[in-house]
């Protein structure tokens, strides 16, 4: 005799059915050997005891056995599945999107082989997760904060972070608004509402939590969403983002984009549960899969989570988005060492998101294929002129080695400024 | 050694060291670094009530403050945060899981809003788990922005220092570890009146700054403390007494330990100590000590953090760099031993009064 596990999807009936998913954890299809008891959460009301507890006679150990199912809204050709729903955008926001993403796509490629010729020091391309950034980004609003990993340009860009600004960063001059400090790719914008990058991996998540505590309690009625990868997922940070956003009912968006690898680590190697989704549940959190290829449905999840964060009983929400990571880490990594290049062809070829958003486009009579090319050479000539014209920028003045370390400069920095000063005009190249 | 058998003959409490702050003597008598009338209404606080205080003021005058950390809620277990919860709601005083490097992030993530936090790590012994969230987060949170964003409402509390019986795990002092980080500012009190006006100054300054609190004196130091809003500029010392023969150097607990050596070595031998409390280390004052060396030639330093790499280290370097020819004799660290803390041998391990005063005594006839 076997319970099953009633997880109640947080759900408007625009959006799904929730019986289509309910029907997956059925006992029919469960095992004997899986304990679940039932729960359903809801932001309504924290109960007093979390669980119904119930007593057994016969000790169970459970072990999840069914996955949790993953939303999708269109198939692979780009058409709307039966029982999903269309966000139905207006032309110019869907054509504003699909350029974005072609545009994300061919800057990478630009950039990657500039980084090979030396001009730049580091890159990293989004290669097929182009979806996570559009998708996410379309379905908020500039006031929500954005923590992101290191792969999220497009989200970014998609609030109007230029390609000139991108190039400023990455050639570290006098504009780049992080004044030449970071690596490439570590970008921030206060204008745009992302909080700067940085290295260490998911750092963001309890940070993310404290931004949106904040904007709870001051009651701006926004929320914050953090990006982060499947393997950024093992880290301690991680648990104590989930465990304090569920907590201190923070309104926090978690969005992880699980795309398989994390530099040669597949995920098998990662993590042995059902993946990044099954421990949202576990932490109380209202937490969805969605097919990260599939842009419709990353905005719908990130659209209704959104409703959920700021809704009067705030609640932070987890985003699964799966994907898959078609180019290397990198520049500093040659995945073919350790993966093979026809797993990396089929993602390509077969779940390719920006194909499935031209496909759904041109089913509307909004794109034709003979468009790409043209609009791919604009973007082209735009990233090569911004670069260029960055590259010839002047690099920080030499002061901003020593400024915002605090404030002010304190005392025994402006004493190693002035000896700094004094070596170099002994040796001035 | 003699000693294994003296211990052996103690009855089994004996070993914890007890301080009184009633025998010993004062170290309030000198507050020349606050900018408050002597007329000033006080009231009778410790160490931990002028904390409570300090924290009340700051959530009363700046309603973006929030207090969070484990237990703070029903008033922690030093109880520094009683009565806050009651007075400025459970949205702005609260628990959070039991875990330190959420603590940090979420007082990171906070304060990059807009917000000003005041974070509570339970024991210092504990902060490492929130280490790279303070050092590669929060420190270099405004640097590495550009200036767009910063963490400029930190501030970071935790209990750290002996305290007779807590060992390995109860007593460190781990502020060096944070010193060596740019971006970060290192505040150390030794007073009630101290703490309370130094804590409102690290909780108003636009940096983060990692407060550590000497939990011996929690209850047993004791003052008329001011009771309006006043504070303490950070990274000023202060000279405690003045003095002609030696510059003795501390700060937390240790100044009153440090008190006891310079009343022995007047009492035993005349000699003349000038006794400065350093209050900040990152940044410290490095032009009071170097003018207070260059009048006495002489230096001390004690903490109770071990020897190696201790912030005696930096102080020593910084002032034979800065005054070489004025120093008479080699600098002398009294710090503690290079060992975990123990619990037995606390009274061995840390940097007491005679010690202290063997090593003024060794400056002075150098």
């Amino acid at each position: 005799m076997h319970r099953y596990i009633s997880v109640r999807v947080l759900s408007s009936s625009t959006l799904s059915r929730p019986s289509s998913i309910l029907s997956s954890l059925r006992p029919s299809s469960c095992s004997p050997s899986s304990f679940l008891c039932k729960r359903s959460y809801t932001t309504n009301t924290p109960p007093k005891v979390d669980l119904q507890e119930e007593y057994v006679a016969t000790p169970i150990f459970a072990k999840q056995e069914v996955a949790m199912p993953t939303y999708r809204v269109m198939s692979s050709d780009g058409k709307i599945l039966p029982g999903a729903v269309d966000p139905n955008l207006d032309r110019e926001e869907v054509e504003k999107i699909y350029k974005m993403m072609v545009t994300v796509n061919t800057m990478d490629n630009i950039m990657y082989d500039v980084q090979r010729q030396g001009r730049v020091s580091f890159y990293m391309t989004s290669f097929g997760e182009e979806a996570t950034h559009l998708g996410s980004a379309a379905a908020l609003k500039m006031d929500d904060i954005m923590f992101g990993q290191y792969r999220e340009v497009g989200a970014l860009m998609y609030r109007g972070f230029s390609i000139d600004d991108i190039m400023n960063q990455c050639t570290s001059n006098q504009y780049d608004y992080g004044k030449g400090r970071q690596m490439p790719v570590h970008y921030g914008s206060k204008k745009h509402n992302f909080q700067t990058i940085s290295s260490p991996l998911a750092t963001q998540l309890p940070q993310a939590v404290g931004a949106a505590y904040y904007q709870k309690i001051m009651k701006l009625n926004a929320c914050t969403i953090v990006y982060f990868g499947e393997g950024a997922a093992s880290e301690g940070d991680f648990h104590a983002g989930l465990n304090f956003a569920a907590t201190l009912e923070a309104p926090t968006i978690f969005f992880c984009r699980n795309n398989k690898w994390a530099i040669s680590t597949p995920s098998h190697e990662q993590y042995r549960g059902d993946g990044i989704a099954a421990r949202g549940v576990a932490y109380g959190i209202p937490t969805i899969r969605v097919d990260g290829n599939d842009i419709w449905a990353v905005y719908n999840a990130t659209k209704k989570a959104r409703e959920i964060a700021t809704s009067e009983k705030p609640s932070p929400v987890l985003i699964e988005a799966m994907t898959y990571r078609v180019g290397h880490h990198s520049t500093s990594d040659d995945s073919t060492r350790y993966r093979p290049t026809d797993e990396v062809e089929h993602w390509r070829a077969n779940h390719n998101p920006i194909s499935r958003l031209r496909l759904y486009m041109e089913d509307k009579g909004w794109w034709k294929p003979e468009m790409d090319a043209p609009l791919i050479a604009e973007v082209r000539q735009h990233v090569r002129s911004a670069l260029k014209t960055a590259e010839a920028q002047l690099k920080p003045a030499l002061v901003h080695l020593f400024t915002d370390v605090y404030d002010t400069i304190p005392q025994h920095l402006e004493q190693q400024k002035a000896e700094l000063e004094i070596h170099l005009k002994k040796y001035p190249n | 050694m003699n000693t294994r058998l003296r211990l052996s003959t103690l009855s089994p409490l004996q070993h914890i060291i007890k301080r009184s702050y009633a025998t010993t003597p004062t170290i309030t008598t000198t507050n020349n670094n606050i900018n408050i009338s002597p007329d000033a209404p006080t009231k009778k606080m410790n160490l931990f009530t002028a904390i409570n205080n300090a924290m009340d003021i700051a959530l009363e005058t700046d309603p973006k403050a929030v207090i969070f950390g484990e237990d703070v809620g029903f008033g922690g277990v030093f109880r520094c945060t009683t009565g806050l919860r009651d007075k400025h709601g459970a949205n702005r005083v609260f628990n959070t899981p039991l875990c330190e490097q959420g603590i940090a992030g979420l007082a990171v993530g906070y304060t990059a809003a807009g917000g000003t936090a005041i974070a509570e790590i339970q024991f210092a012994d504990y902060i490492f788990p929130a280490f790279d969230q303070i050092v590669n987060e929060a420190a270099k949170y405004r640097y590495r922005s550009g200036n767009q964003f910063a963490c400029a409402g930190l501030t970071i509390r935790a209990p750290y220092g002996a305290v007779g019986h807590g060992a390995h795990y109860h007593s460190q002092s781990p502020e060096n570890y944070f010193v060596h980080t740019p971006g970060l500012k290192v505040v150390i009190p030794s007073t009630p009146i101290q703490a309370k006006g130094l804590l409102l100054a690290s909780i108003r300054d636009p940096n983060p700054v990692i407060f550590f609190e000497p939990k011996w004196l929690y209850r047993s130091a004791v003052e008329e403390v001011p009771i309006d809003d006043y504070m303490i500029p950070l990274g000023k010392a202060r000279i405690v007494r003045e003095g002609s023969d030696v510059t003795v150097v501390g700060y937390g607990a240790q100044m009153l330990v440090l008190e006891n050596a310079c009343n022995l070595a007047e009492q035993k031998l005349g000699i003349s100590c000038e006794l400065i409390d350093l209050c900040s280390l990152l940044p410290w004052d490095v032009e009071a000590v170097e003018a207070s060396v260059r009048k006495t030639g002489r230096l001390v330093i004690s903490h109770e953090a071990q020897k190696t790499s201790g912030f005696a280290s930096e102080i020593a370097t910084t002032i034979q760099e800065r005054c070489f020819l004025s120093l008479q004799a080699p600098i002398q660290r009294v710090c503690g031993l290079d060992t975990p803390f123990p619990l037995i041998f606390e009274k061995f391990y840390v940097p007491d009064h005679l010690k202290n005063f063997e090593a003024i005594k060794q400056v002075v006839h150098y």
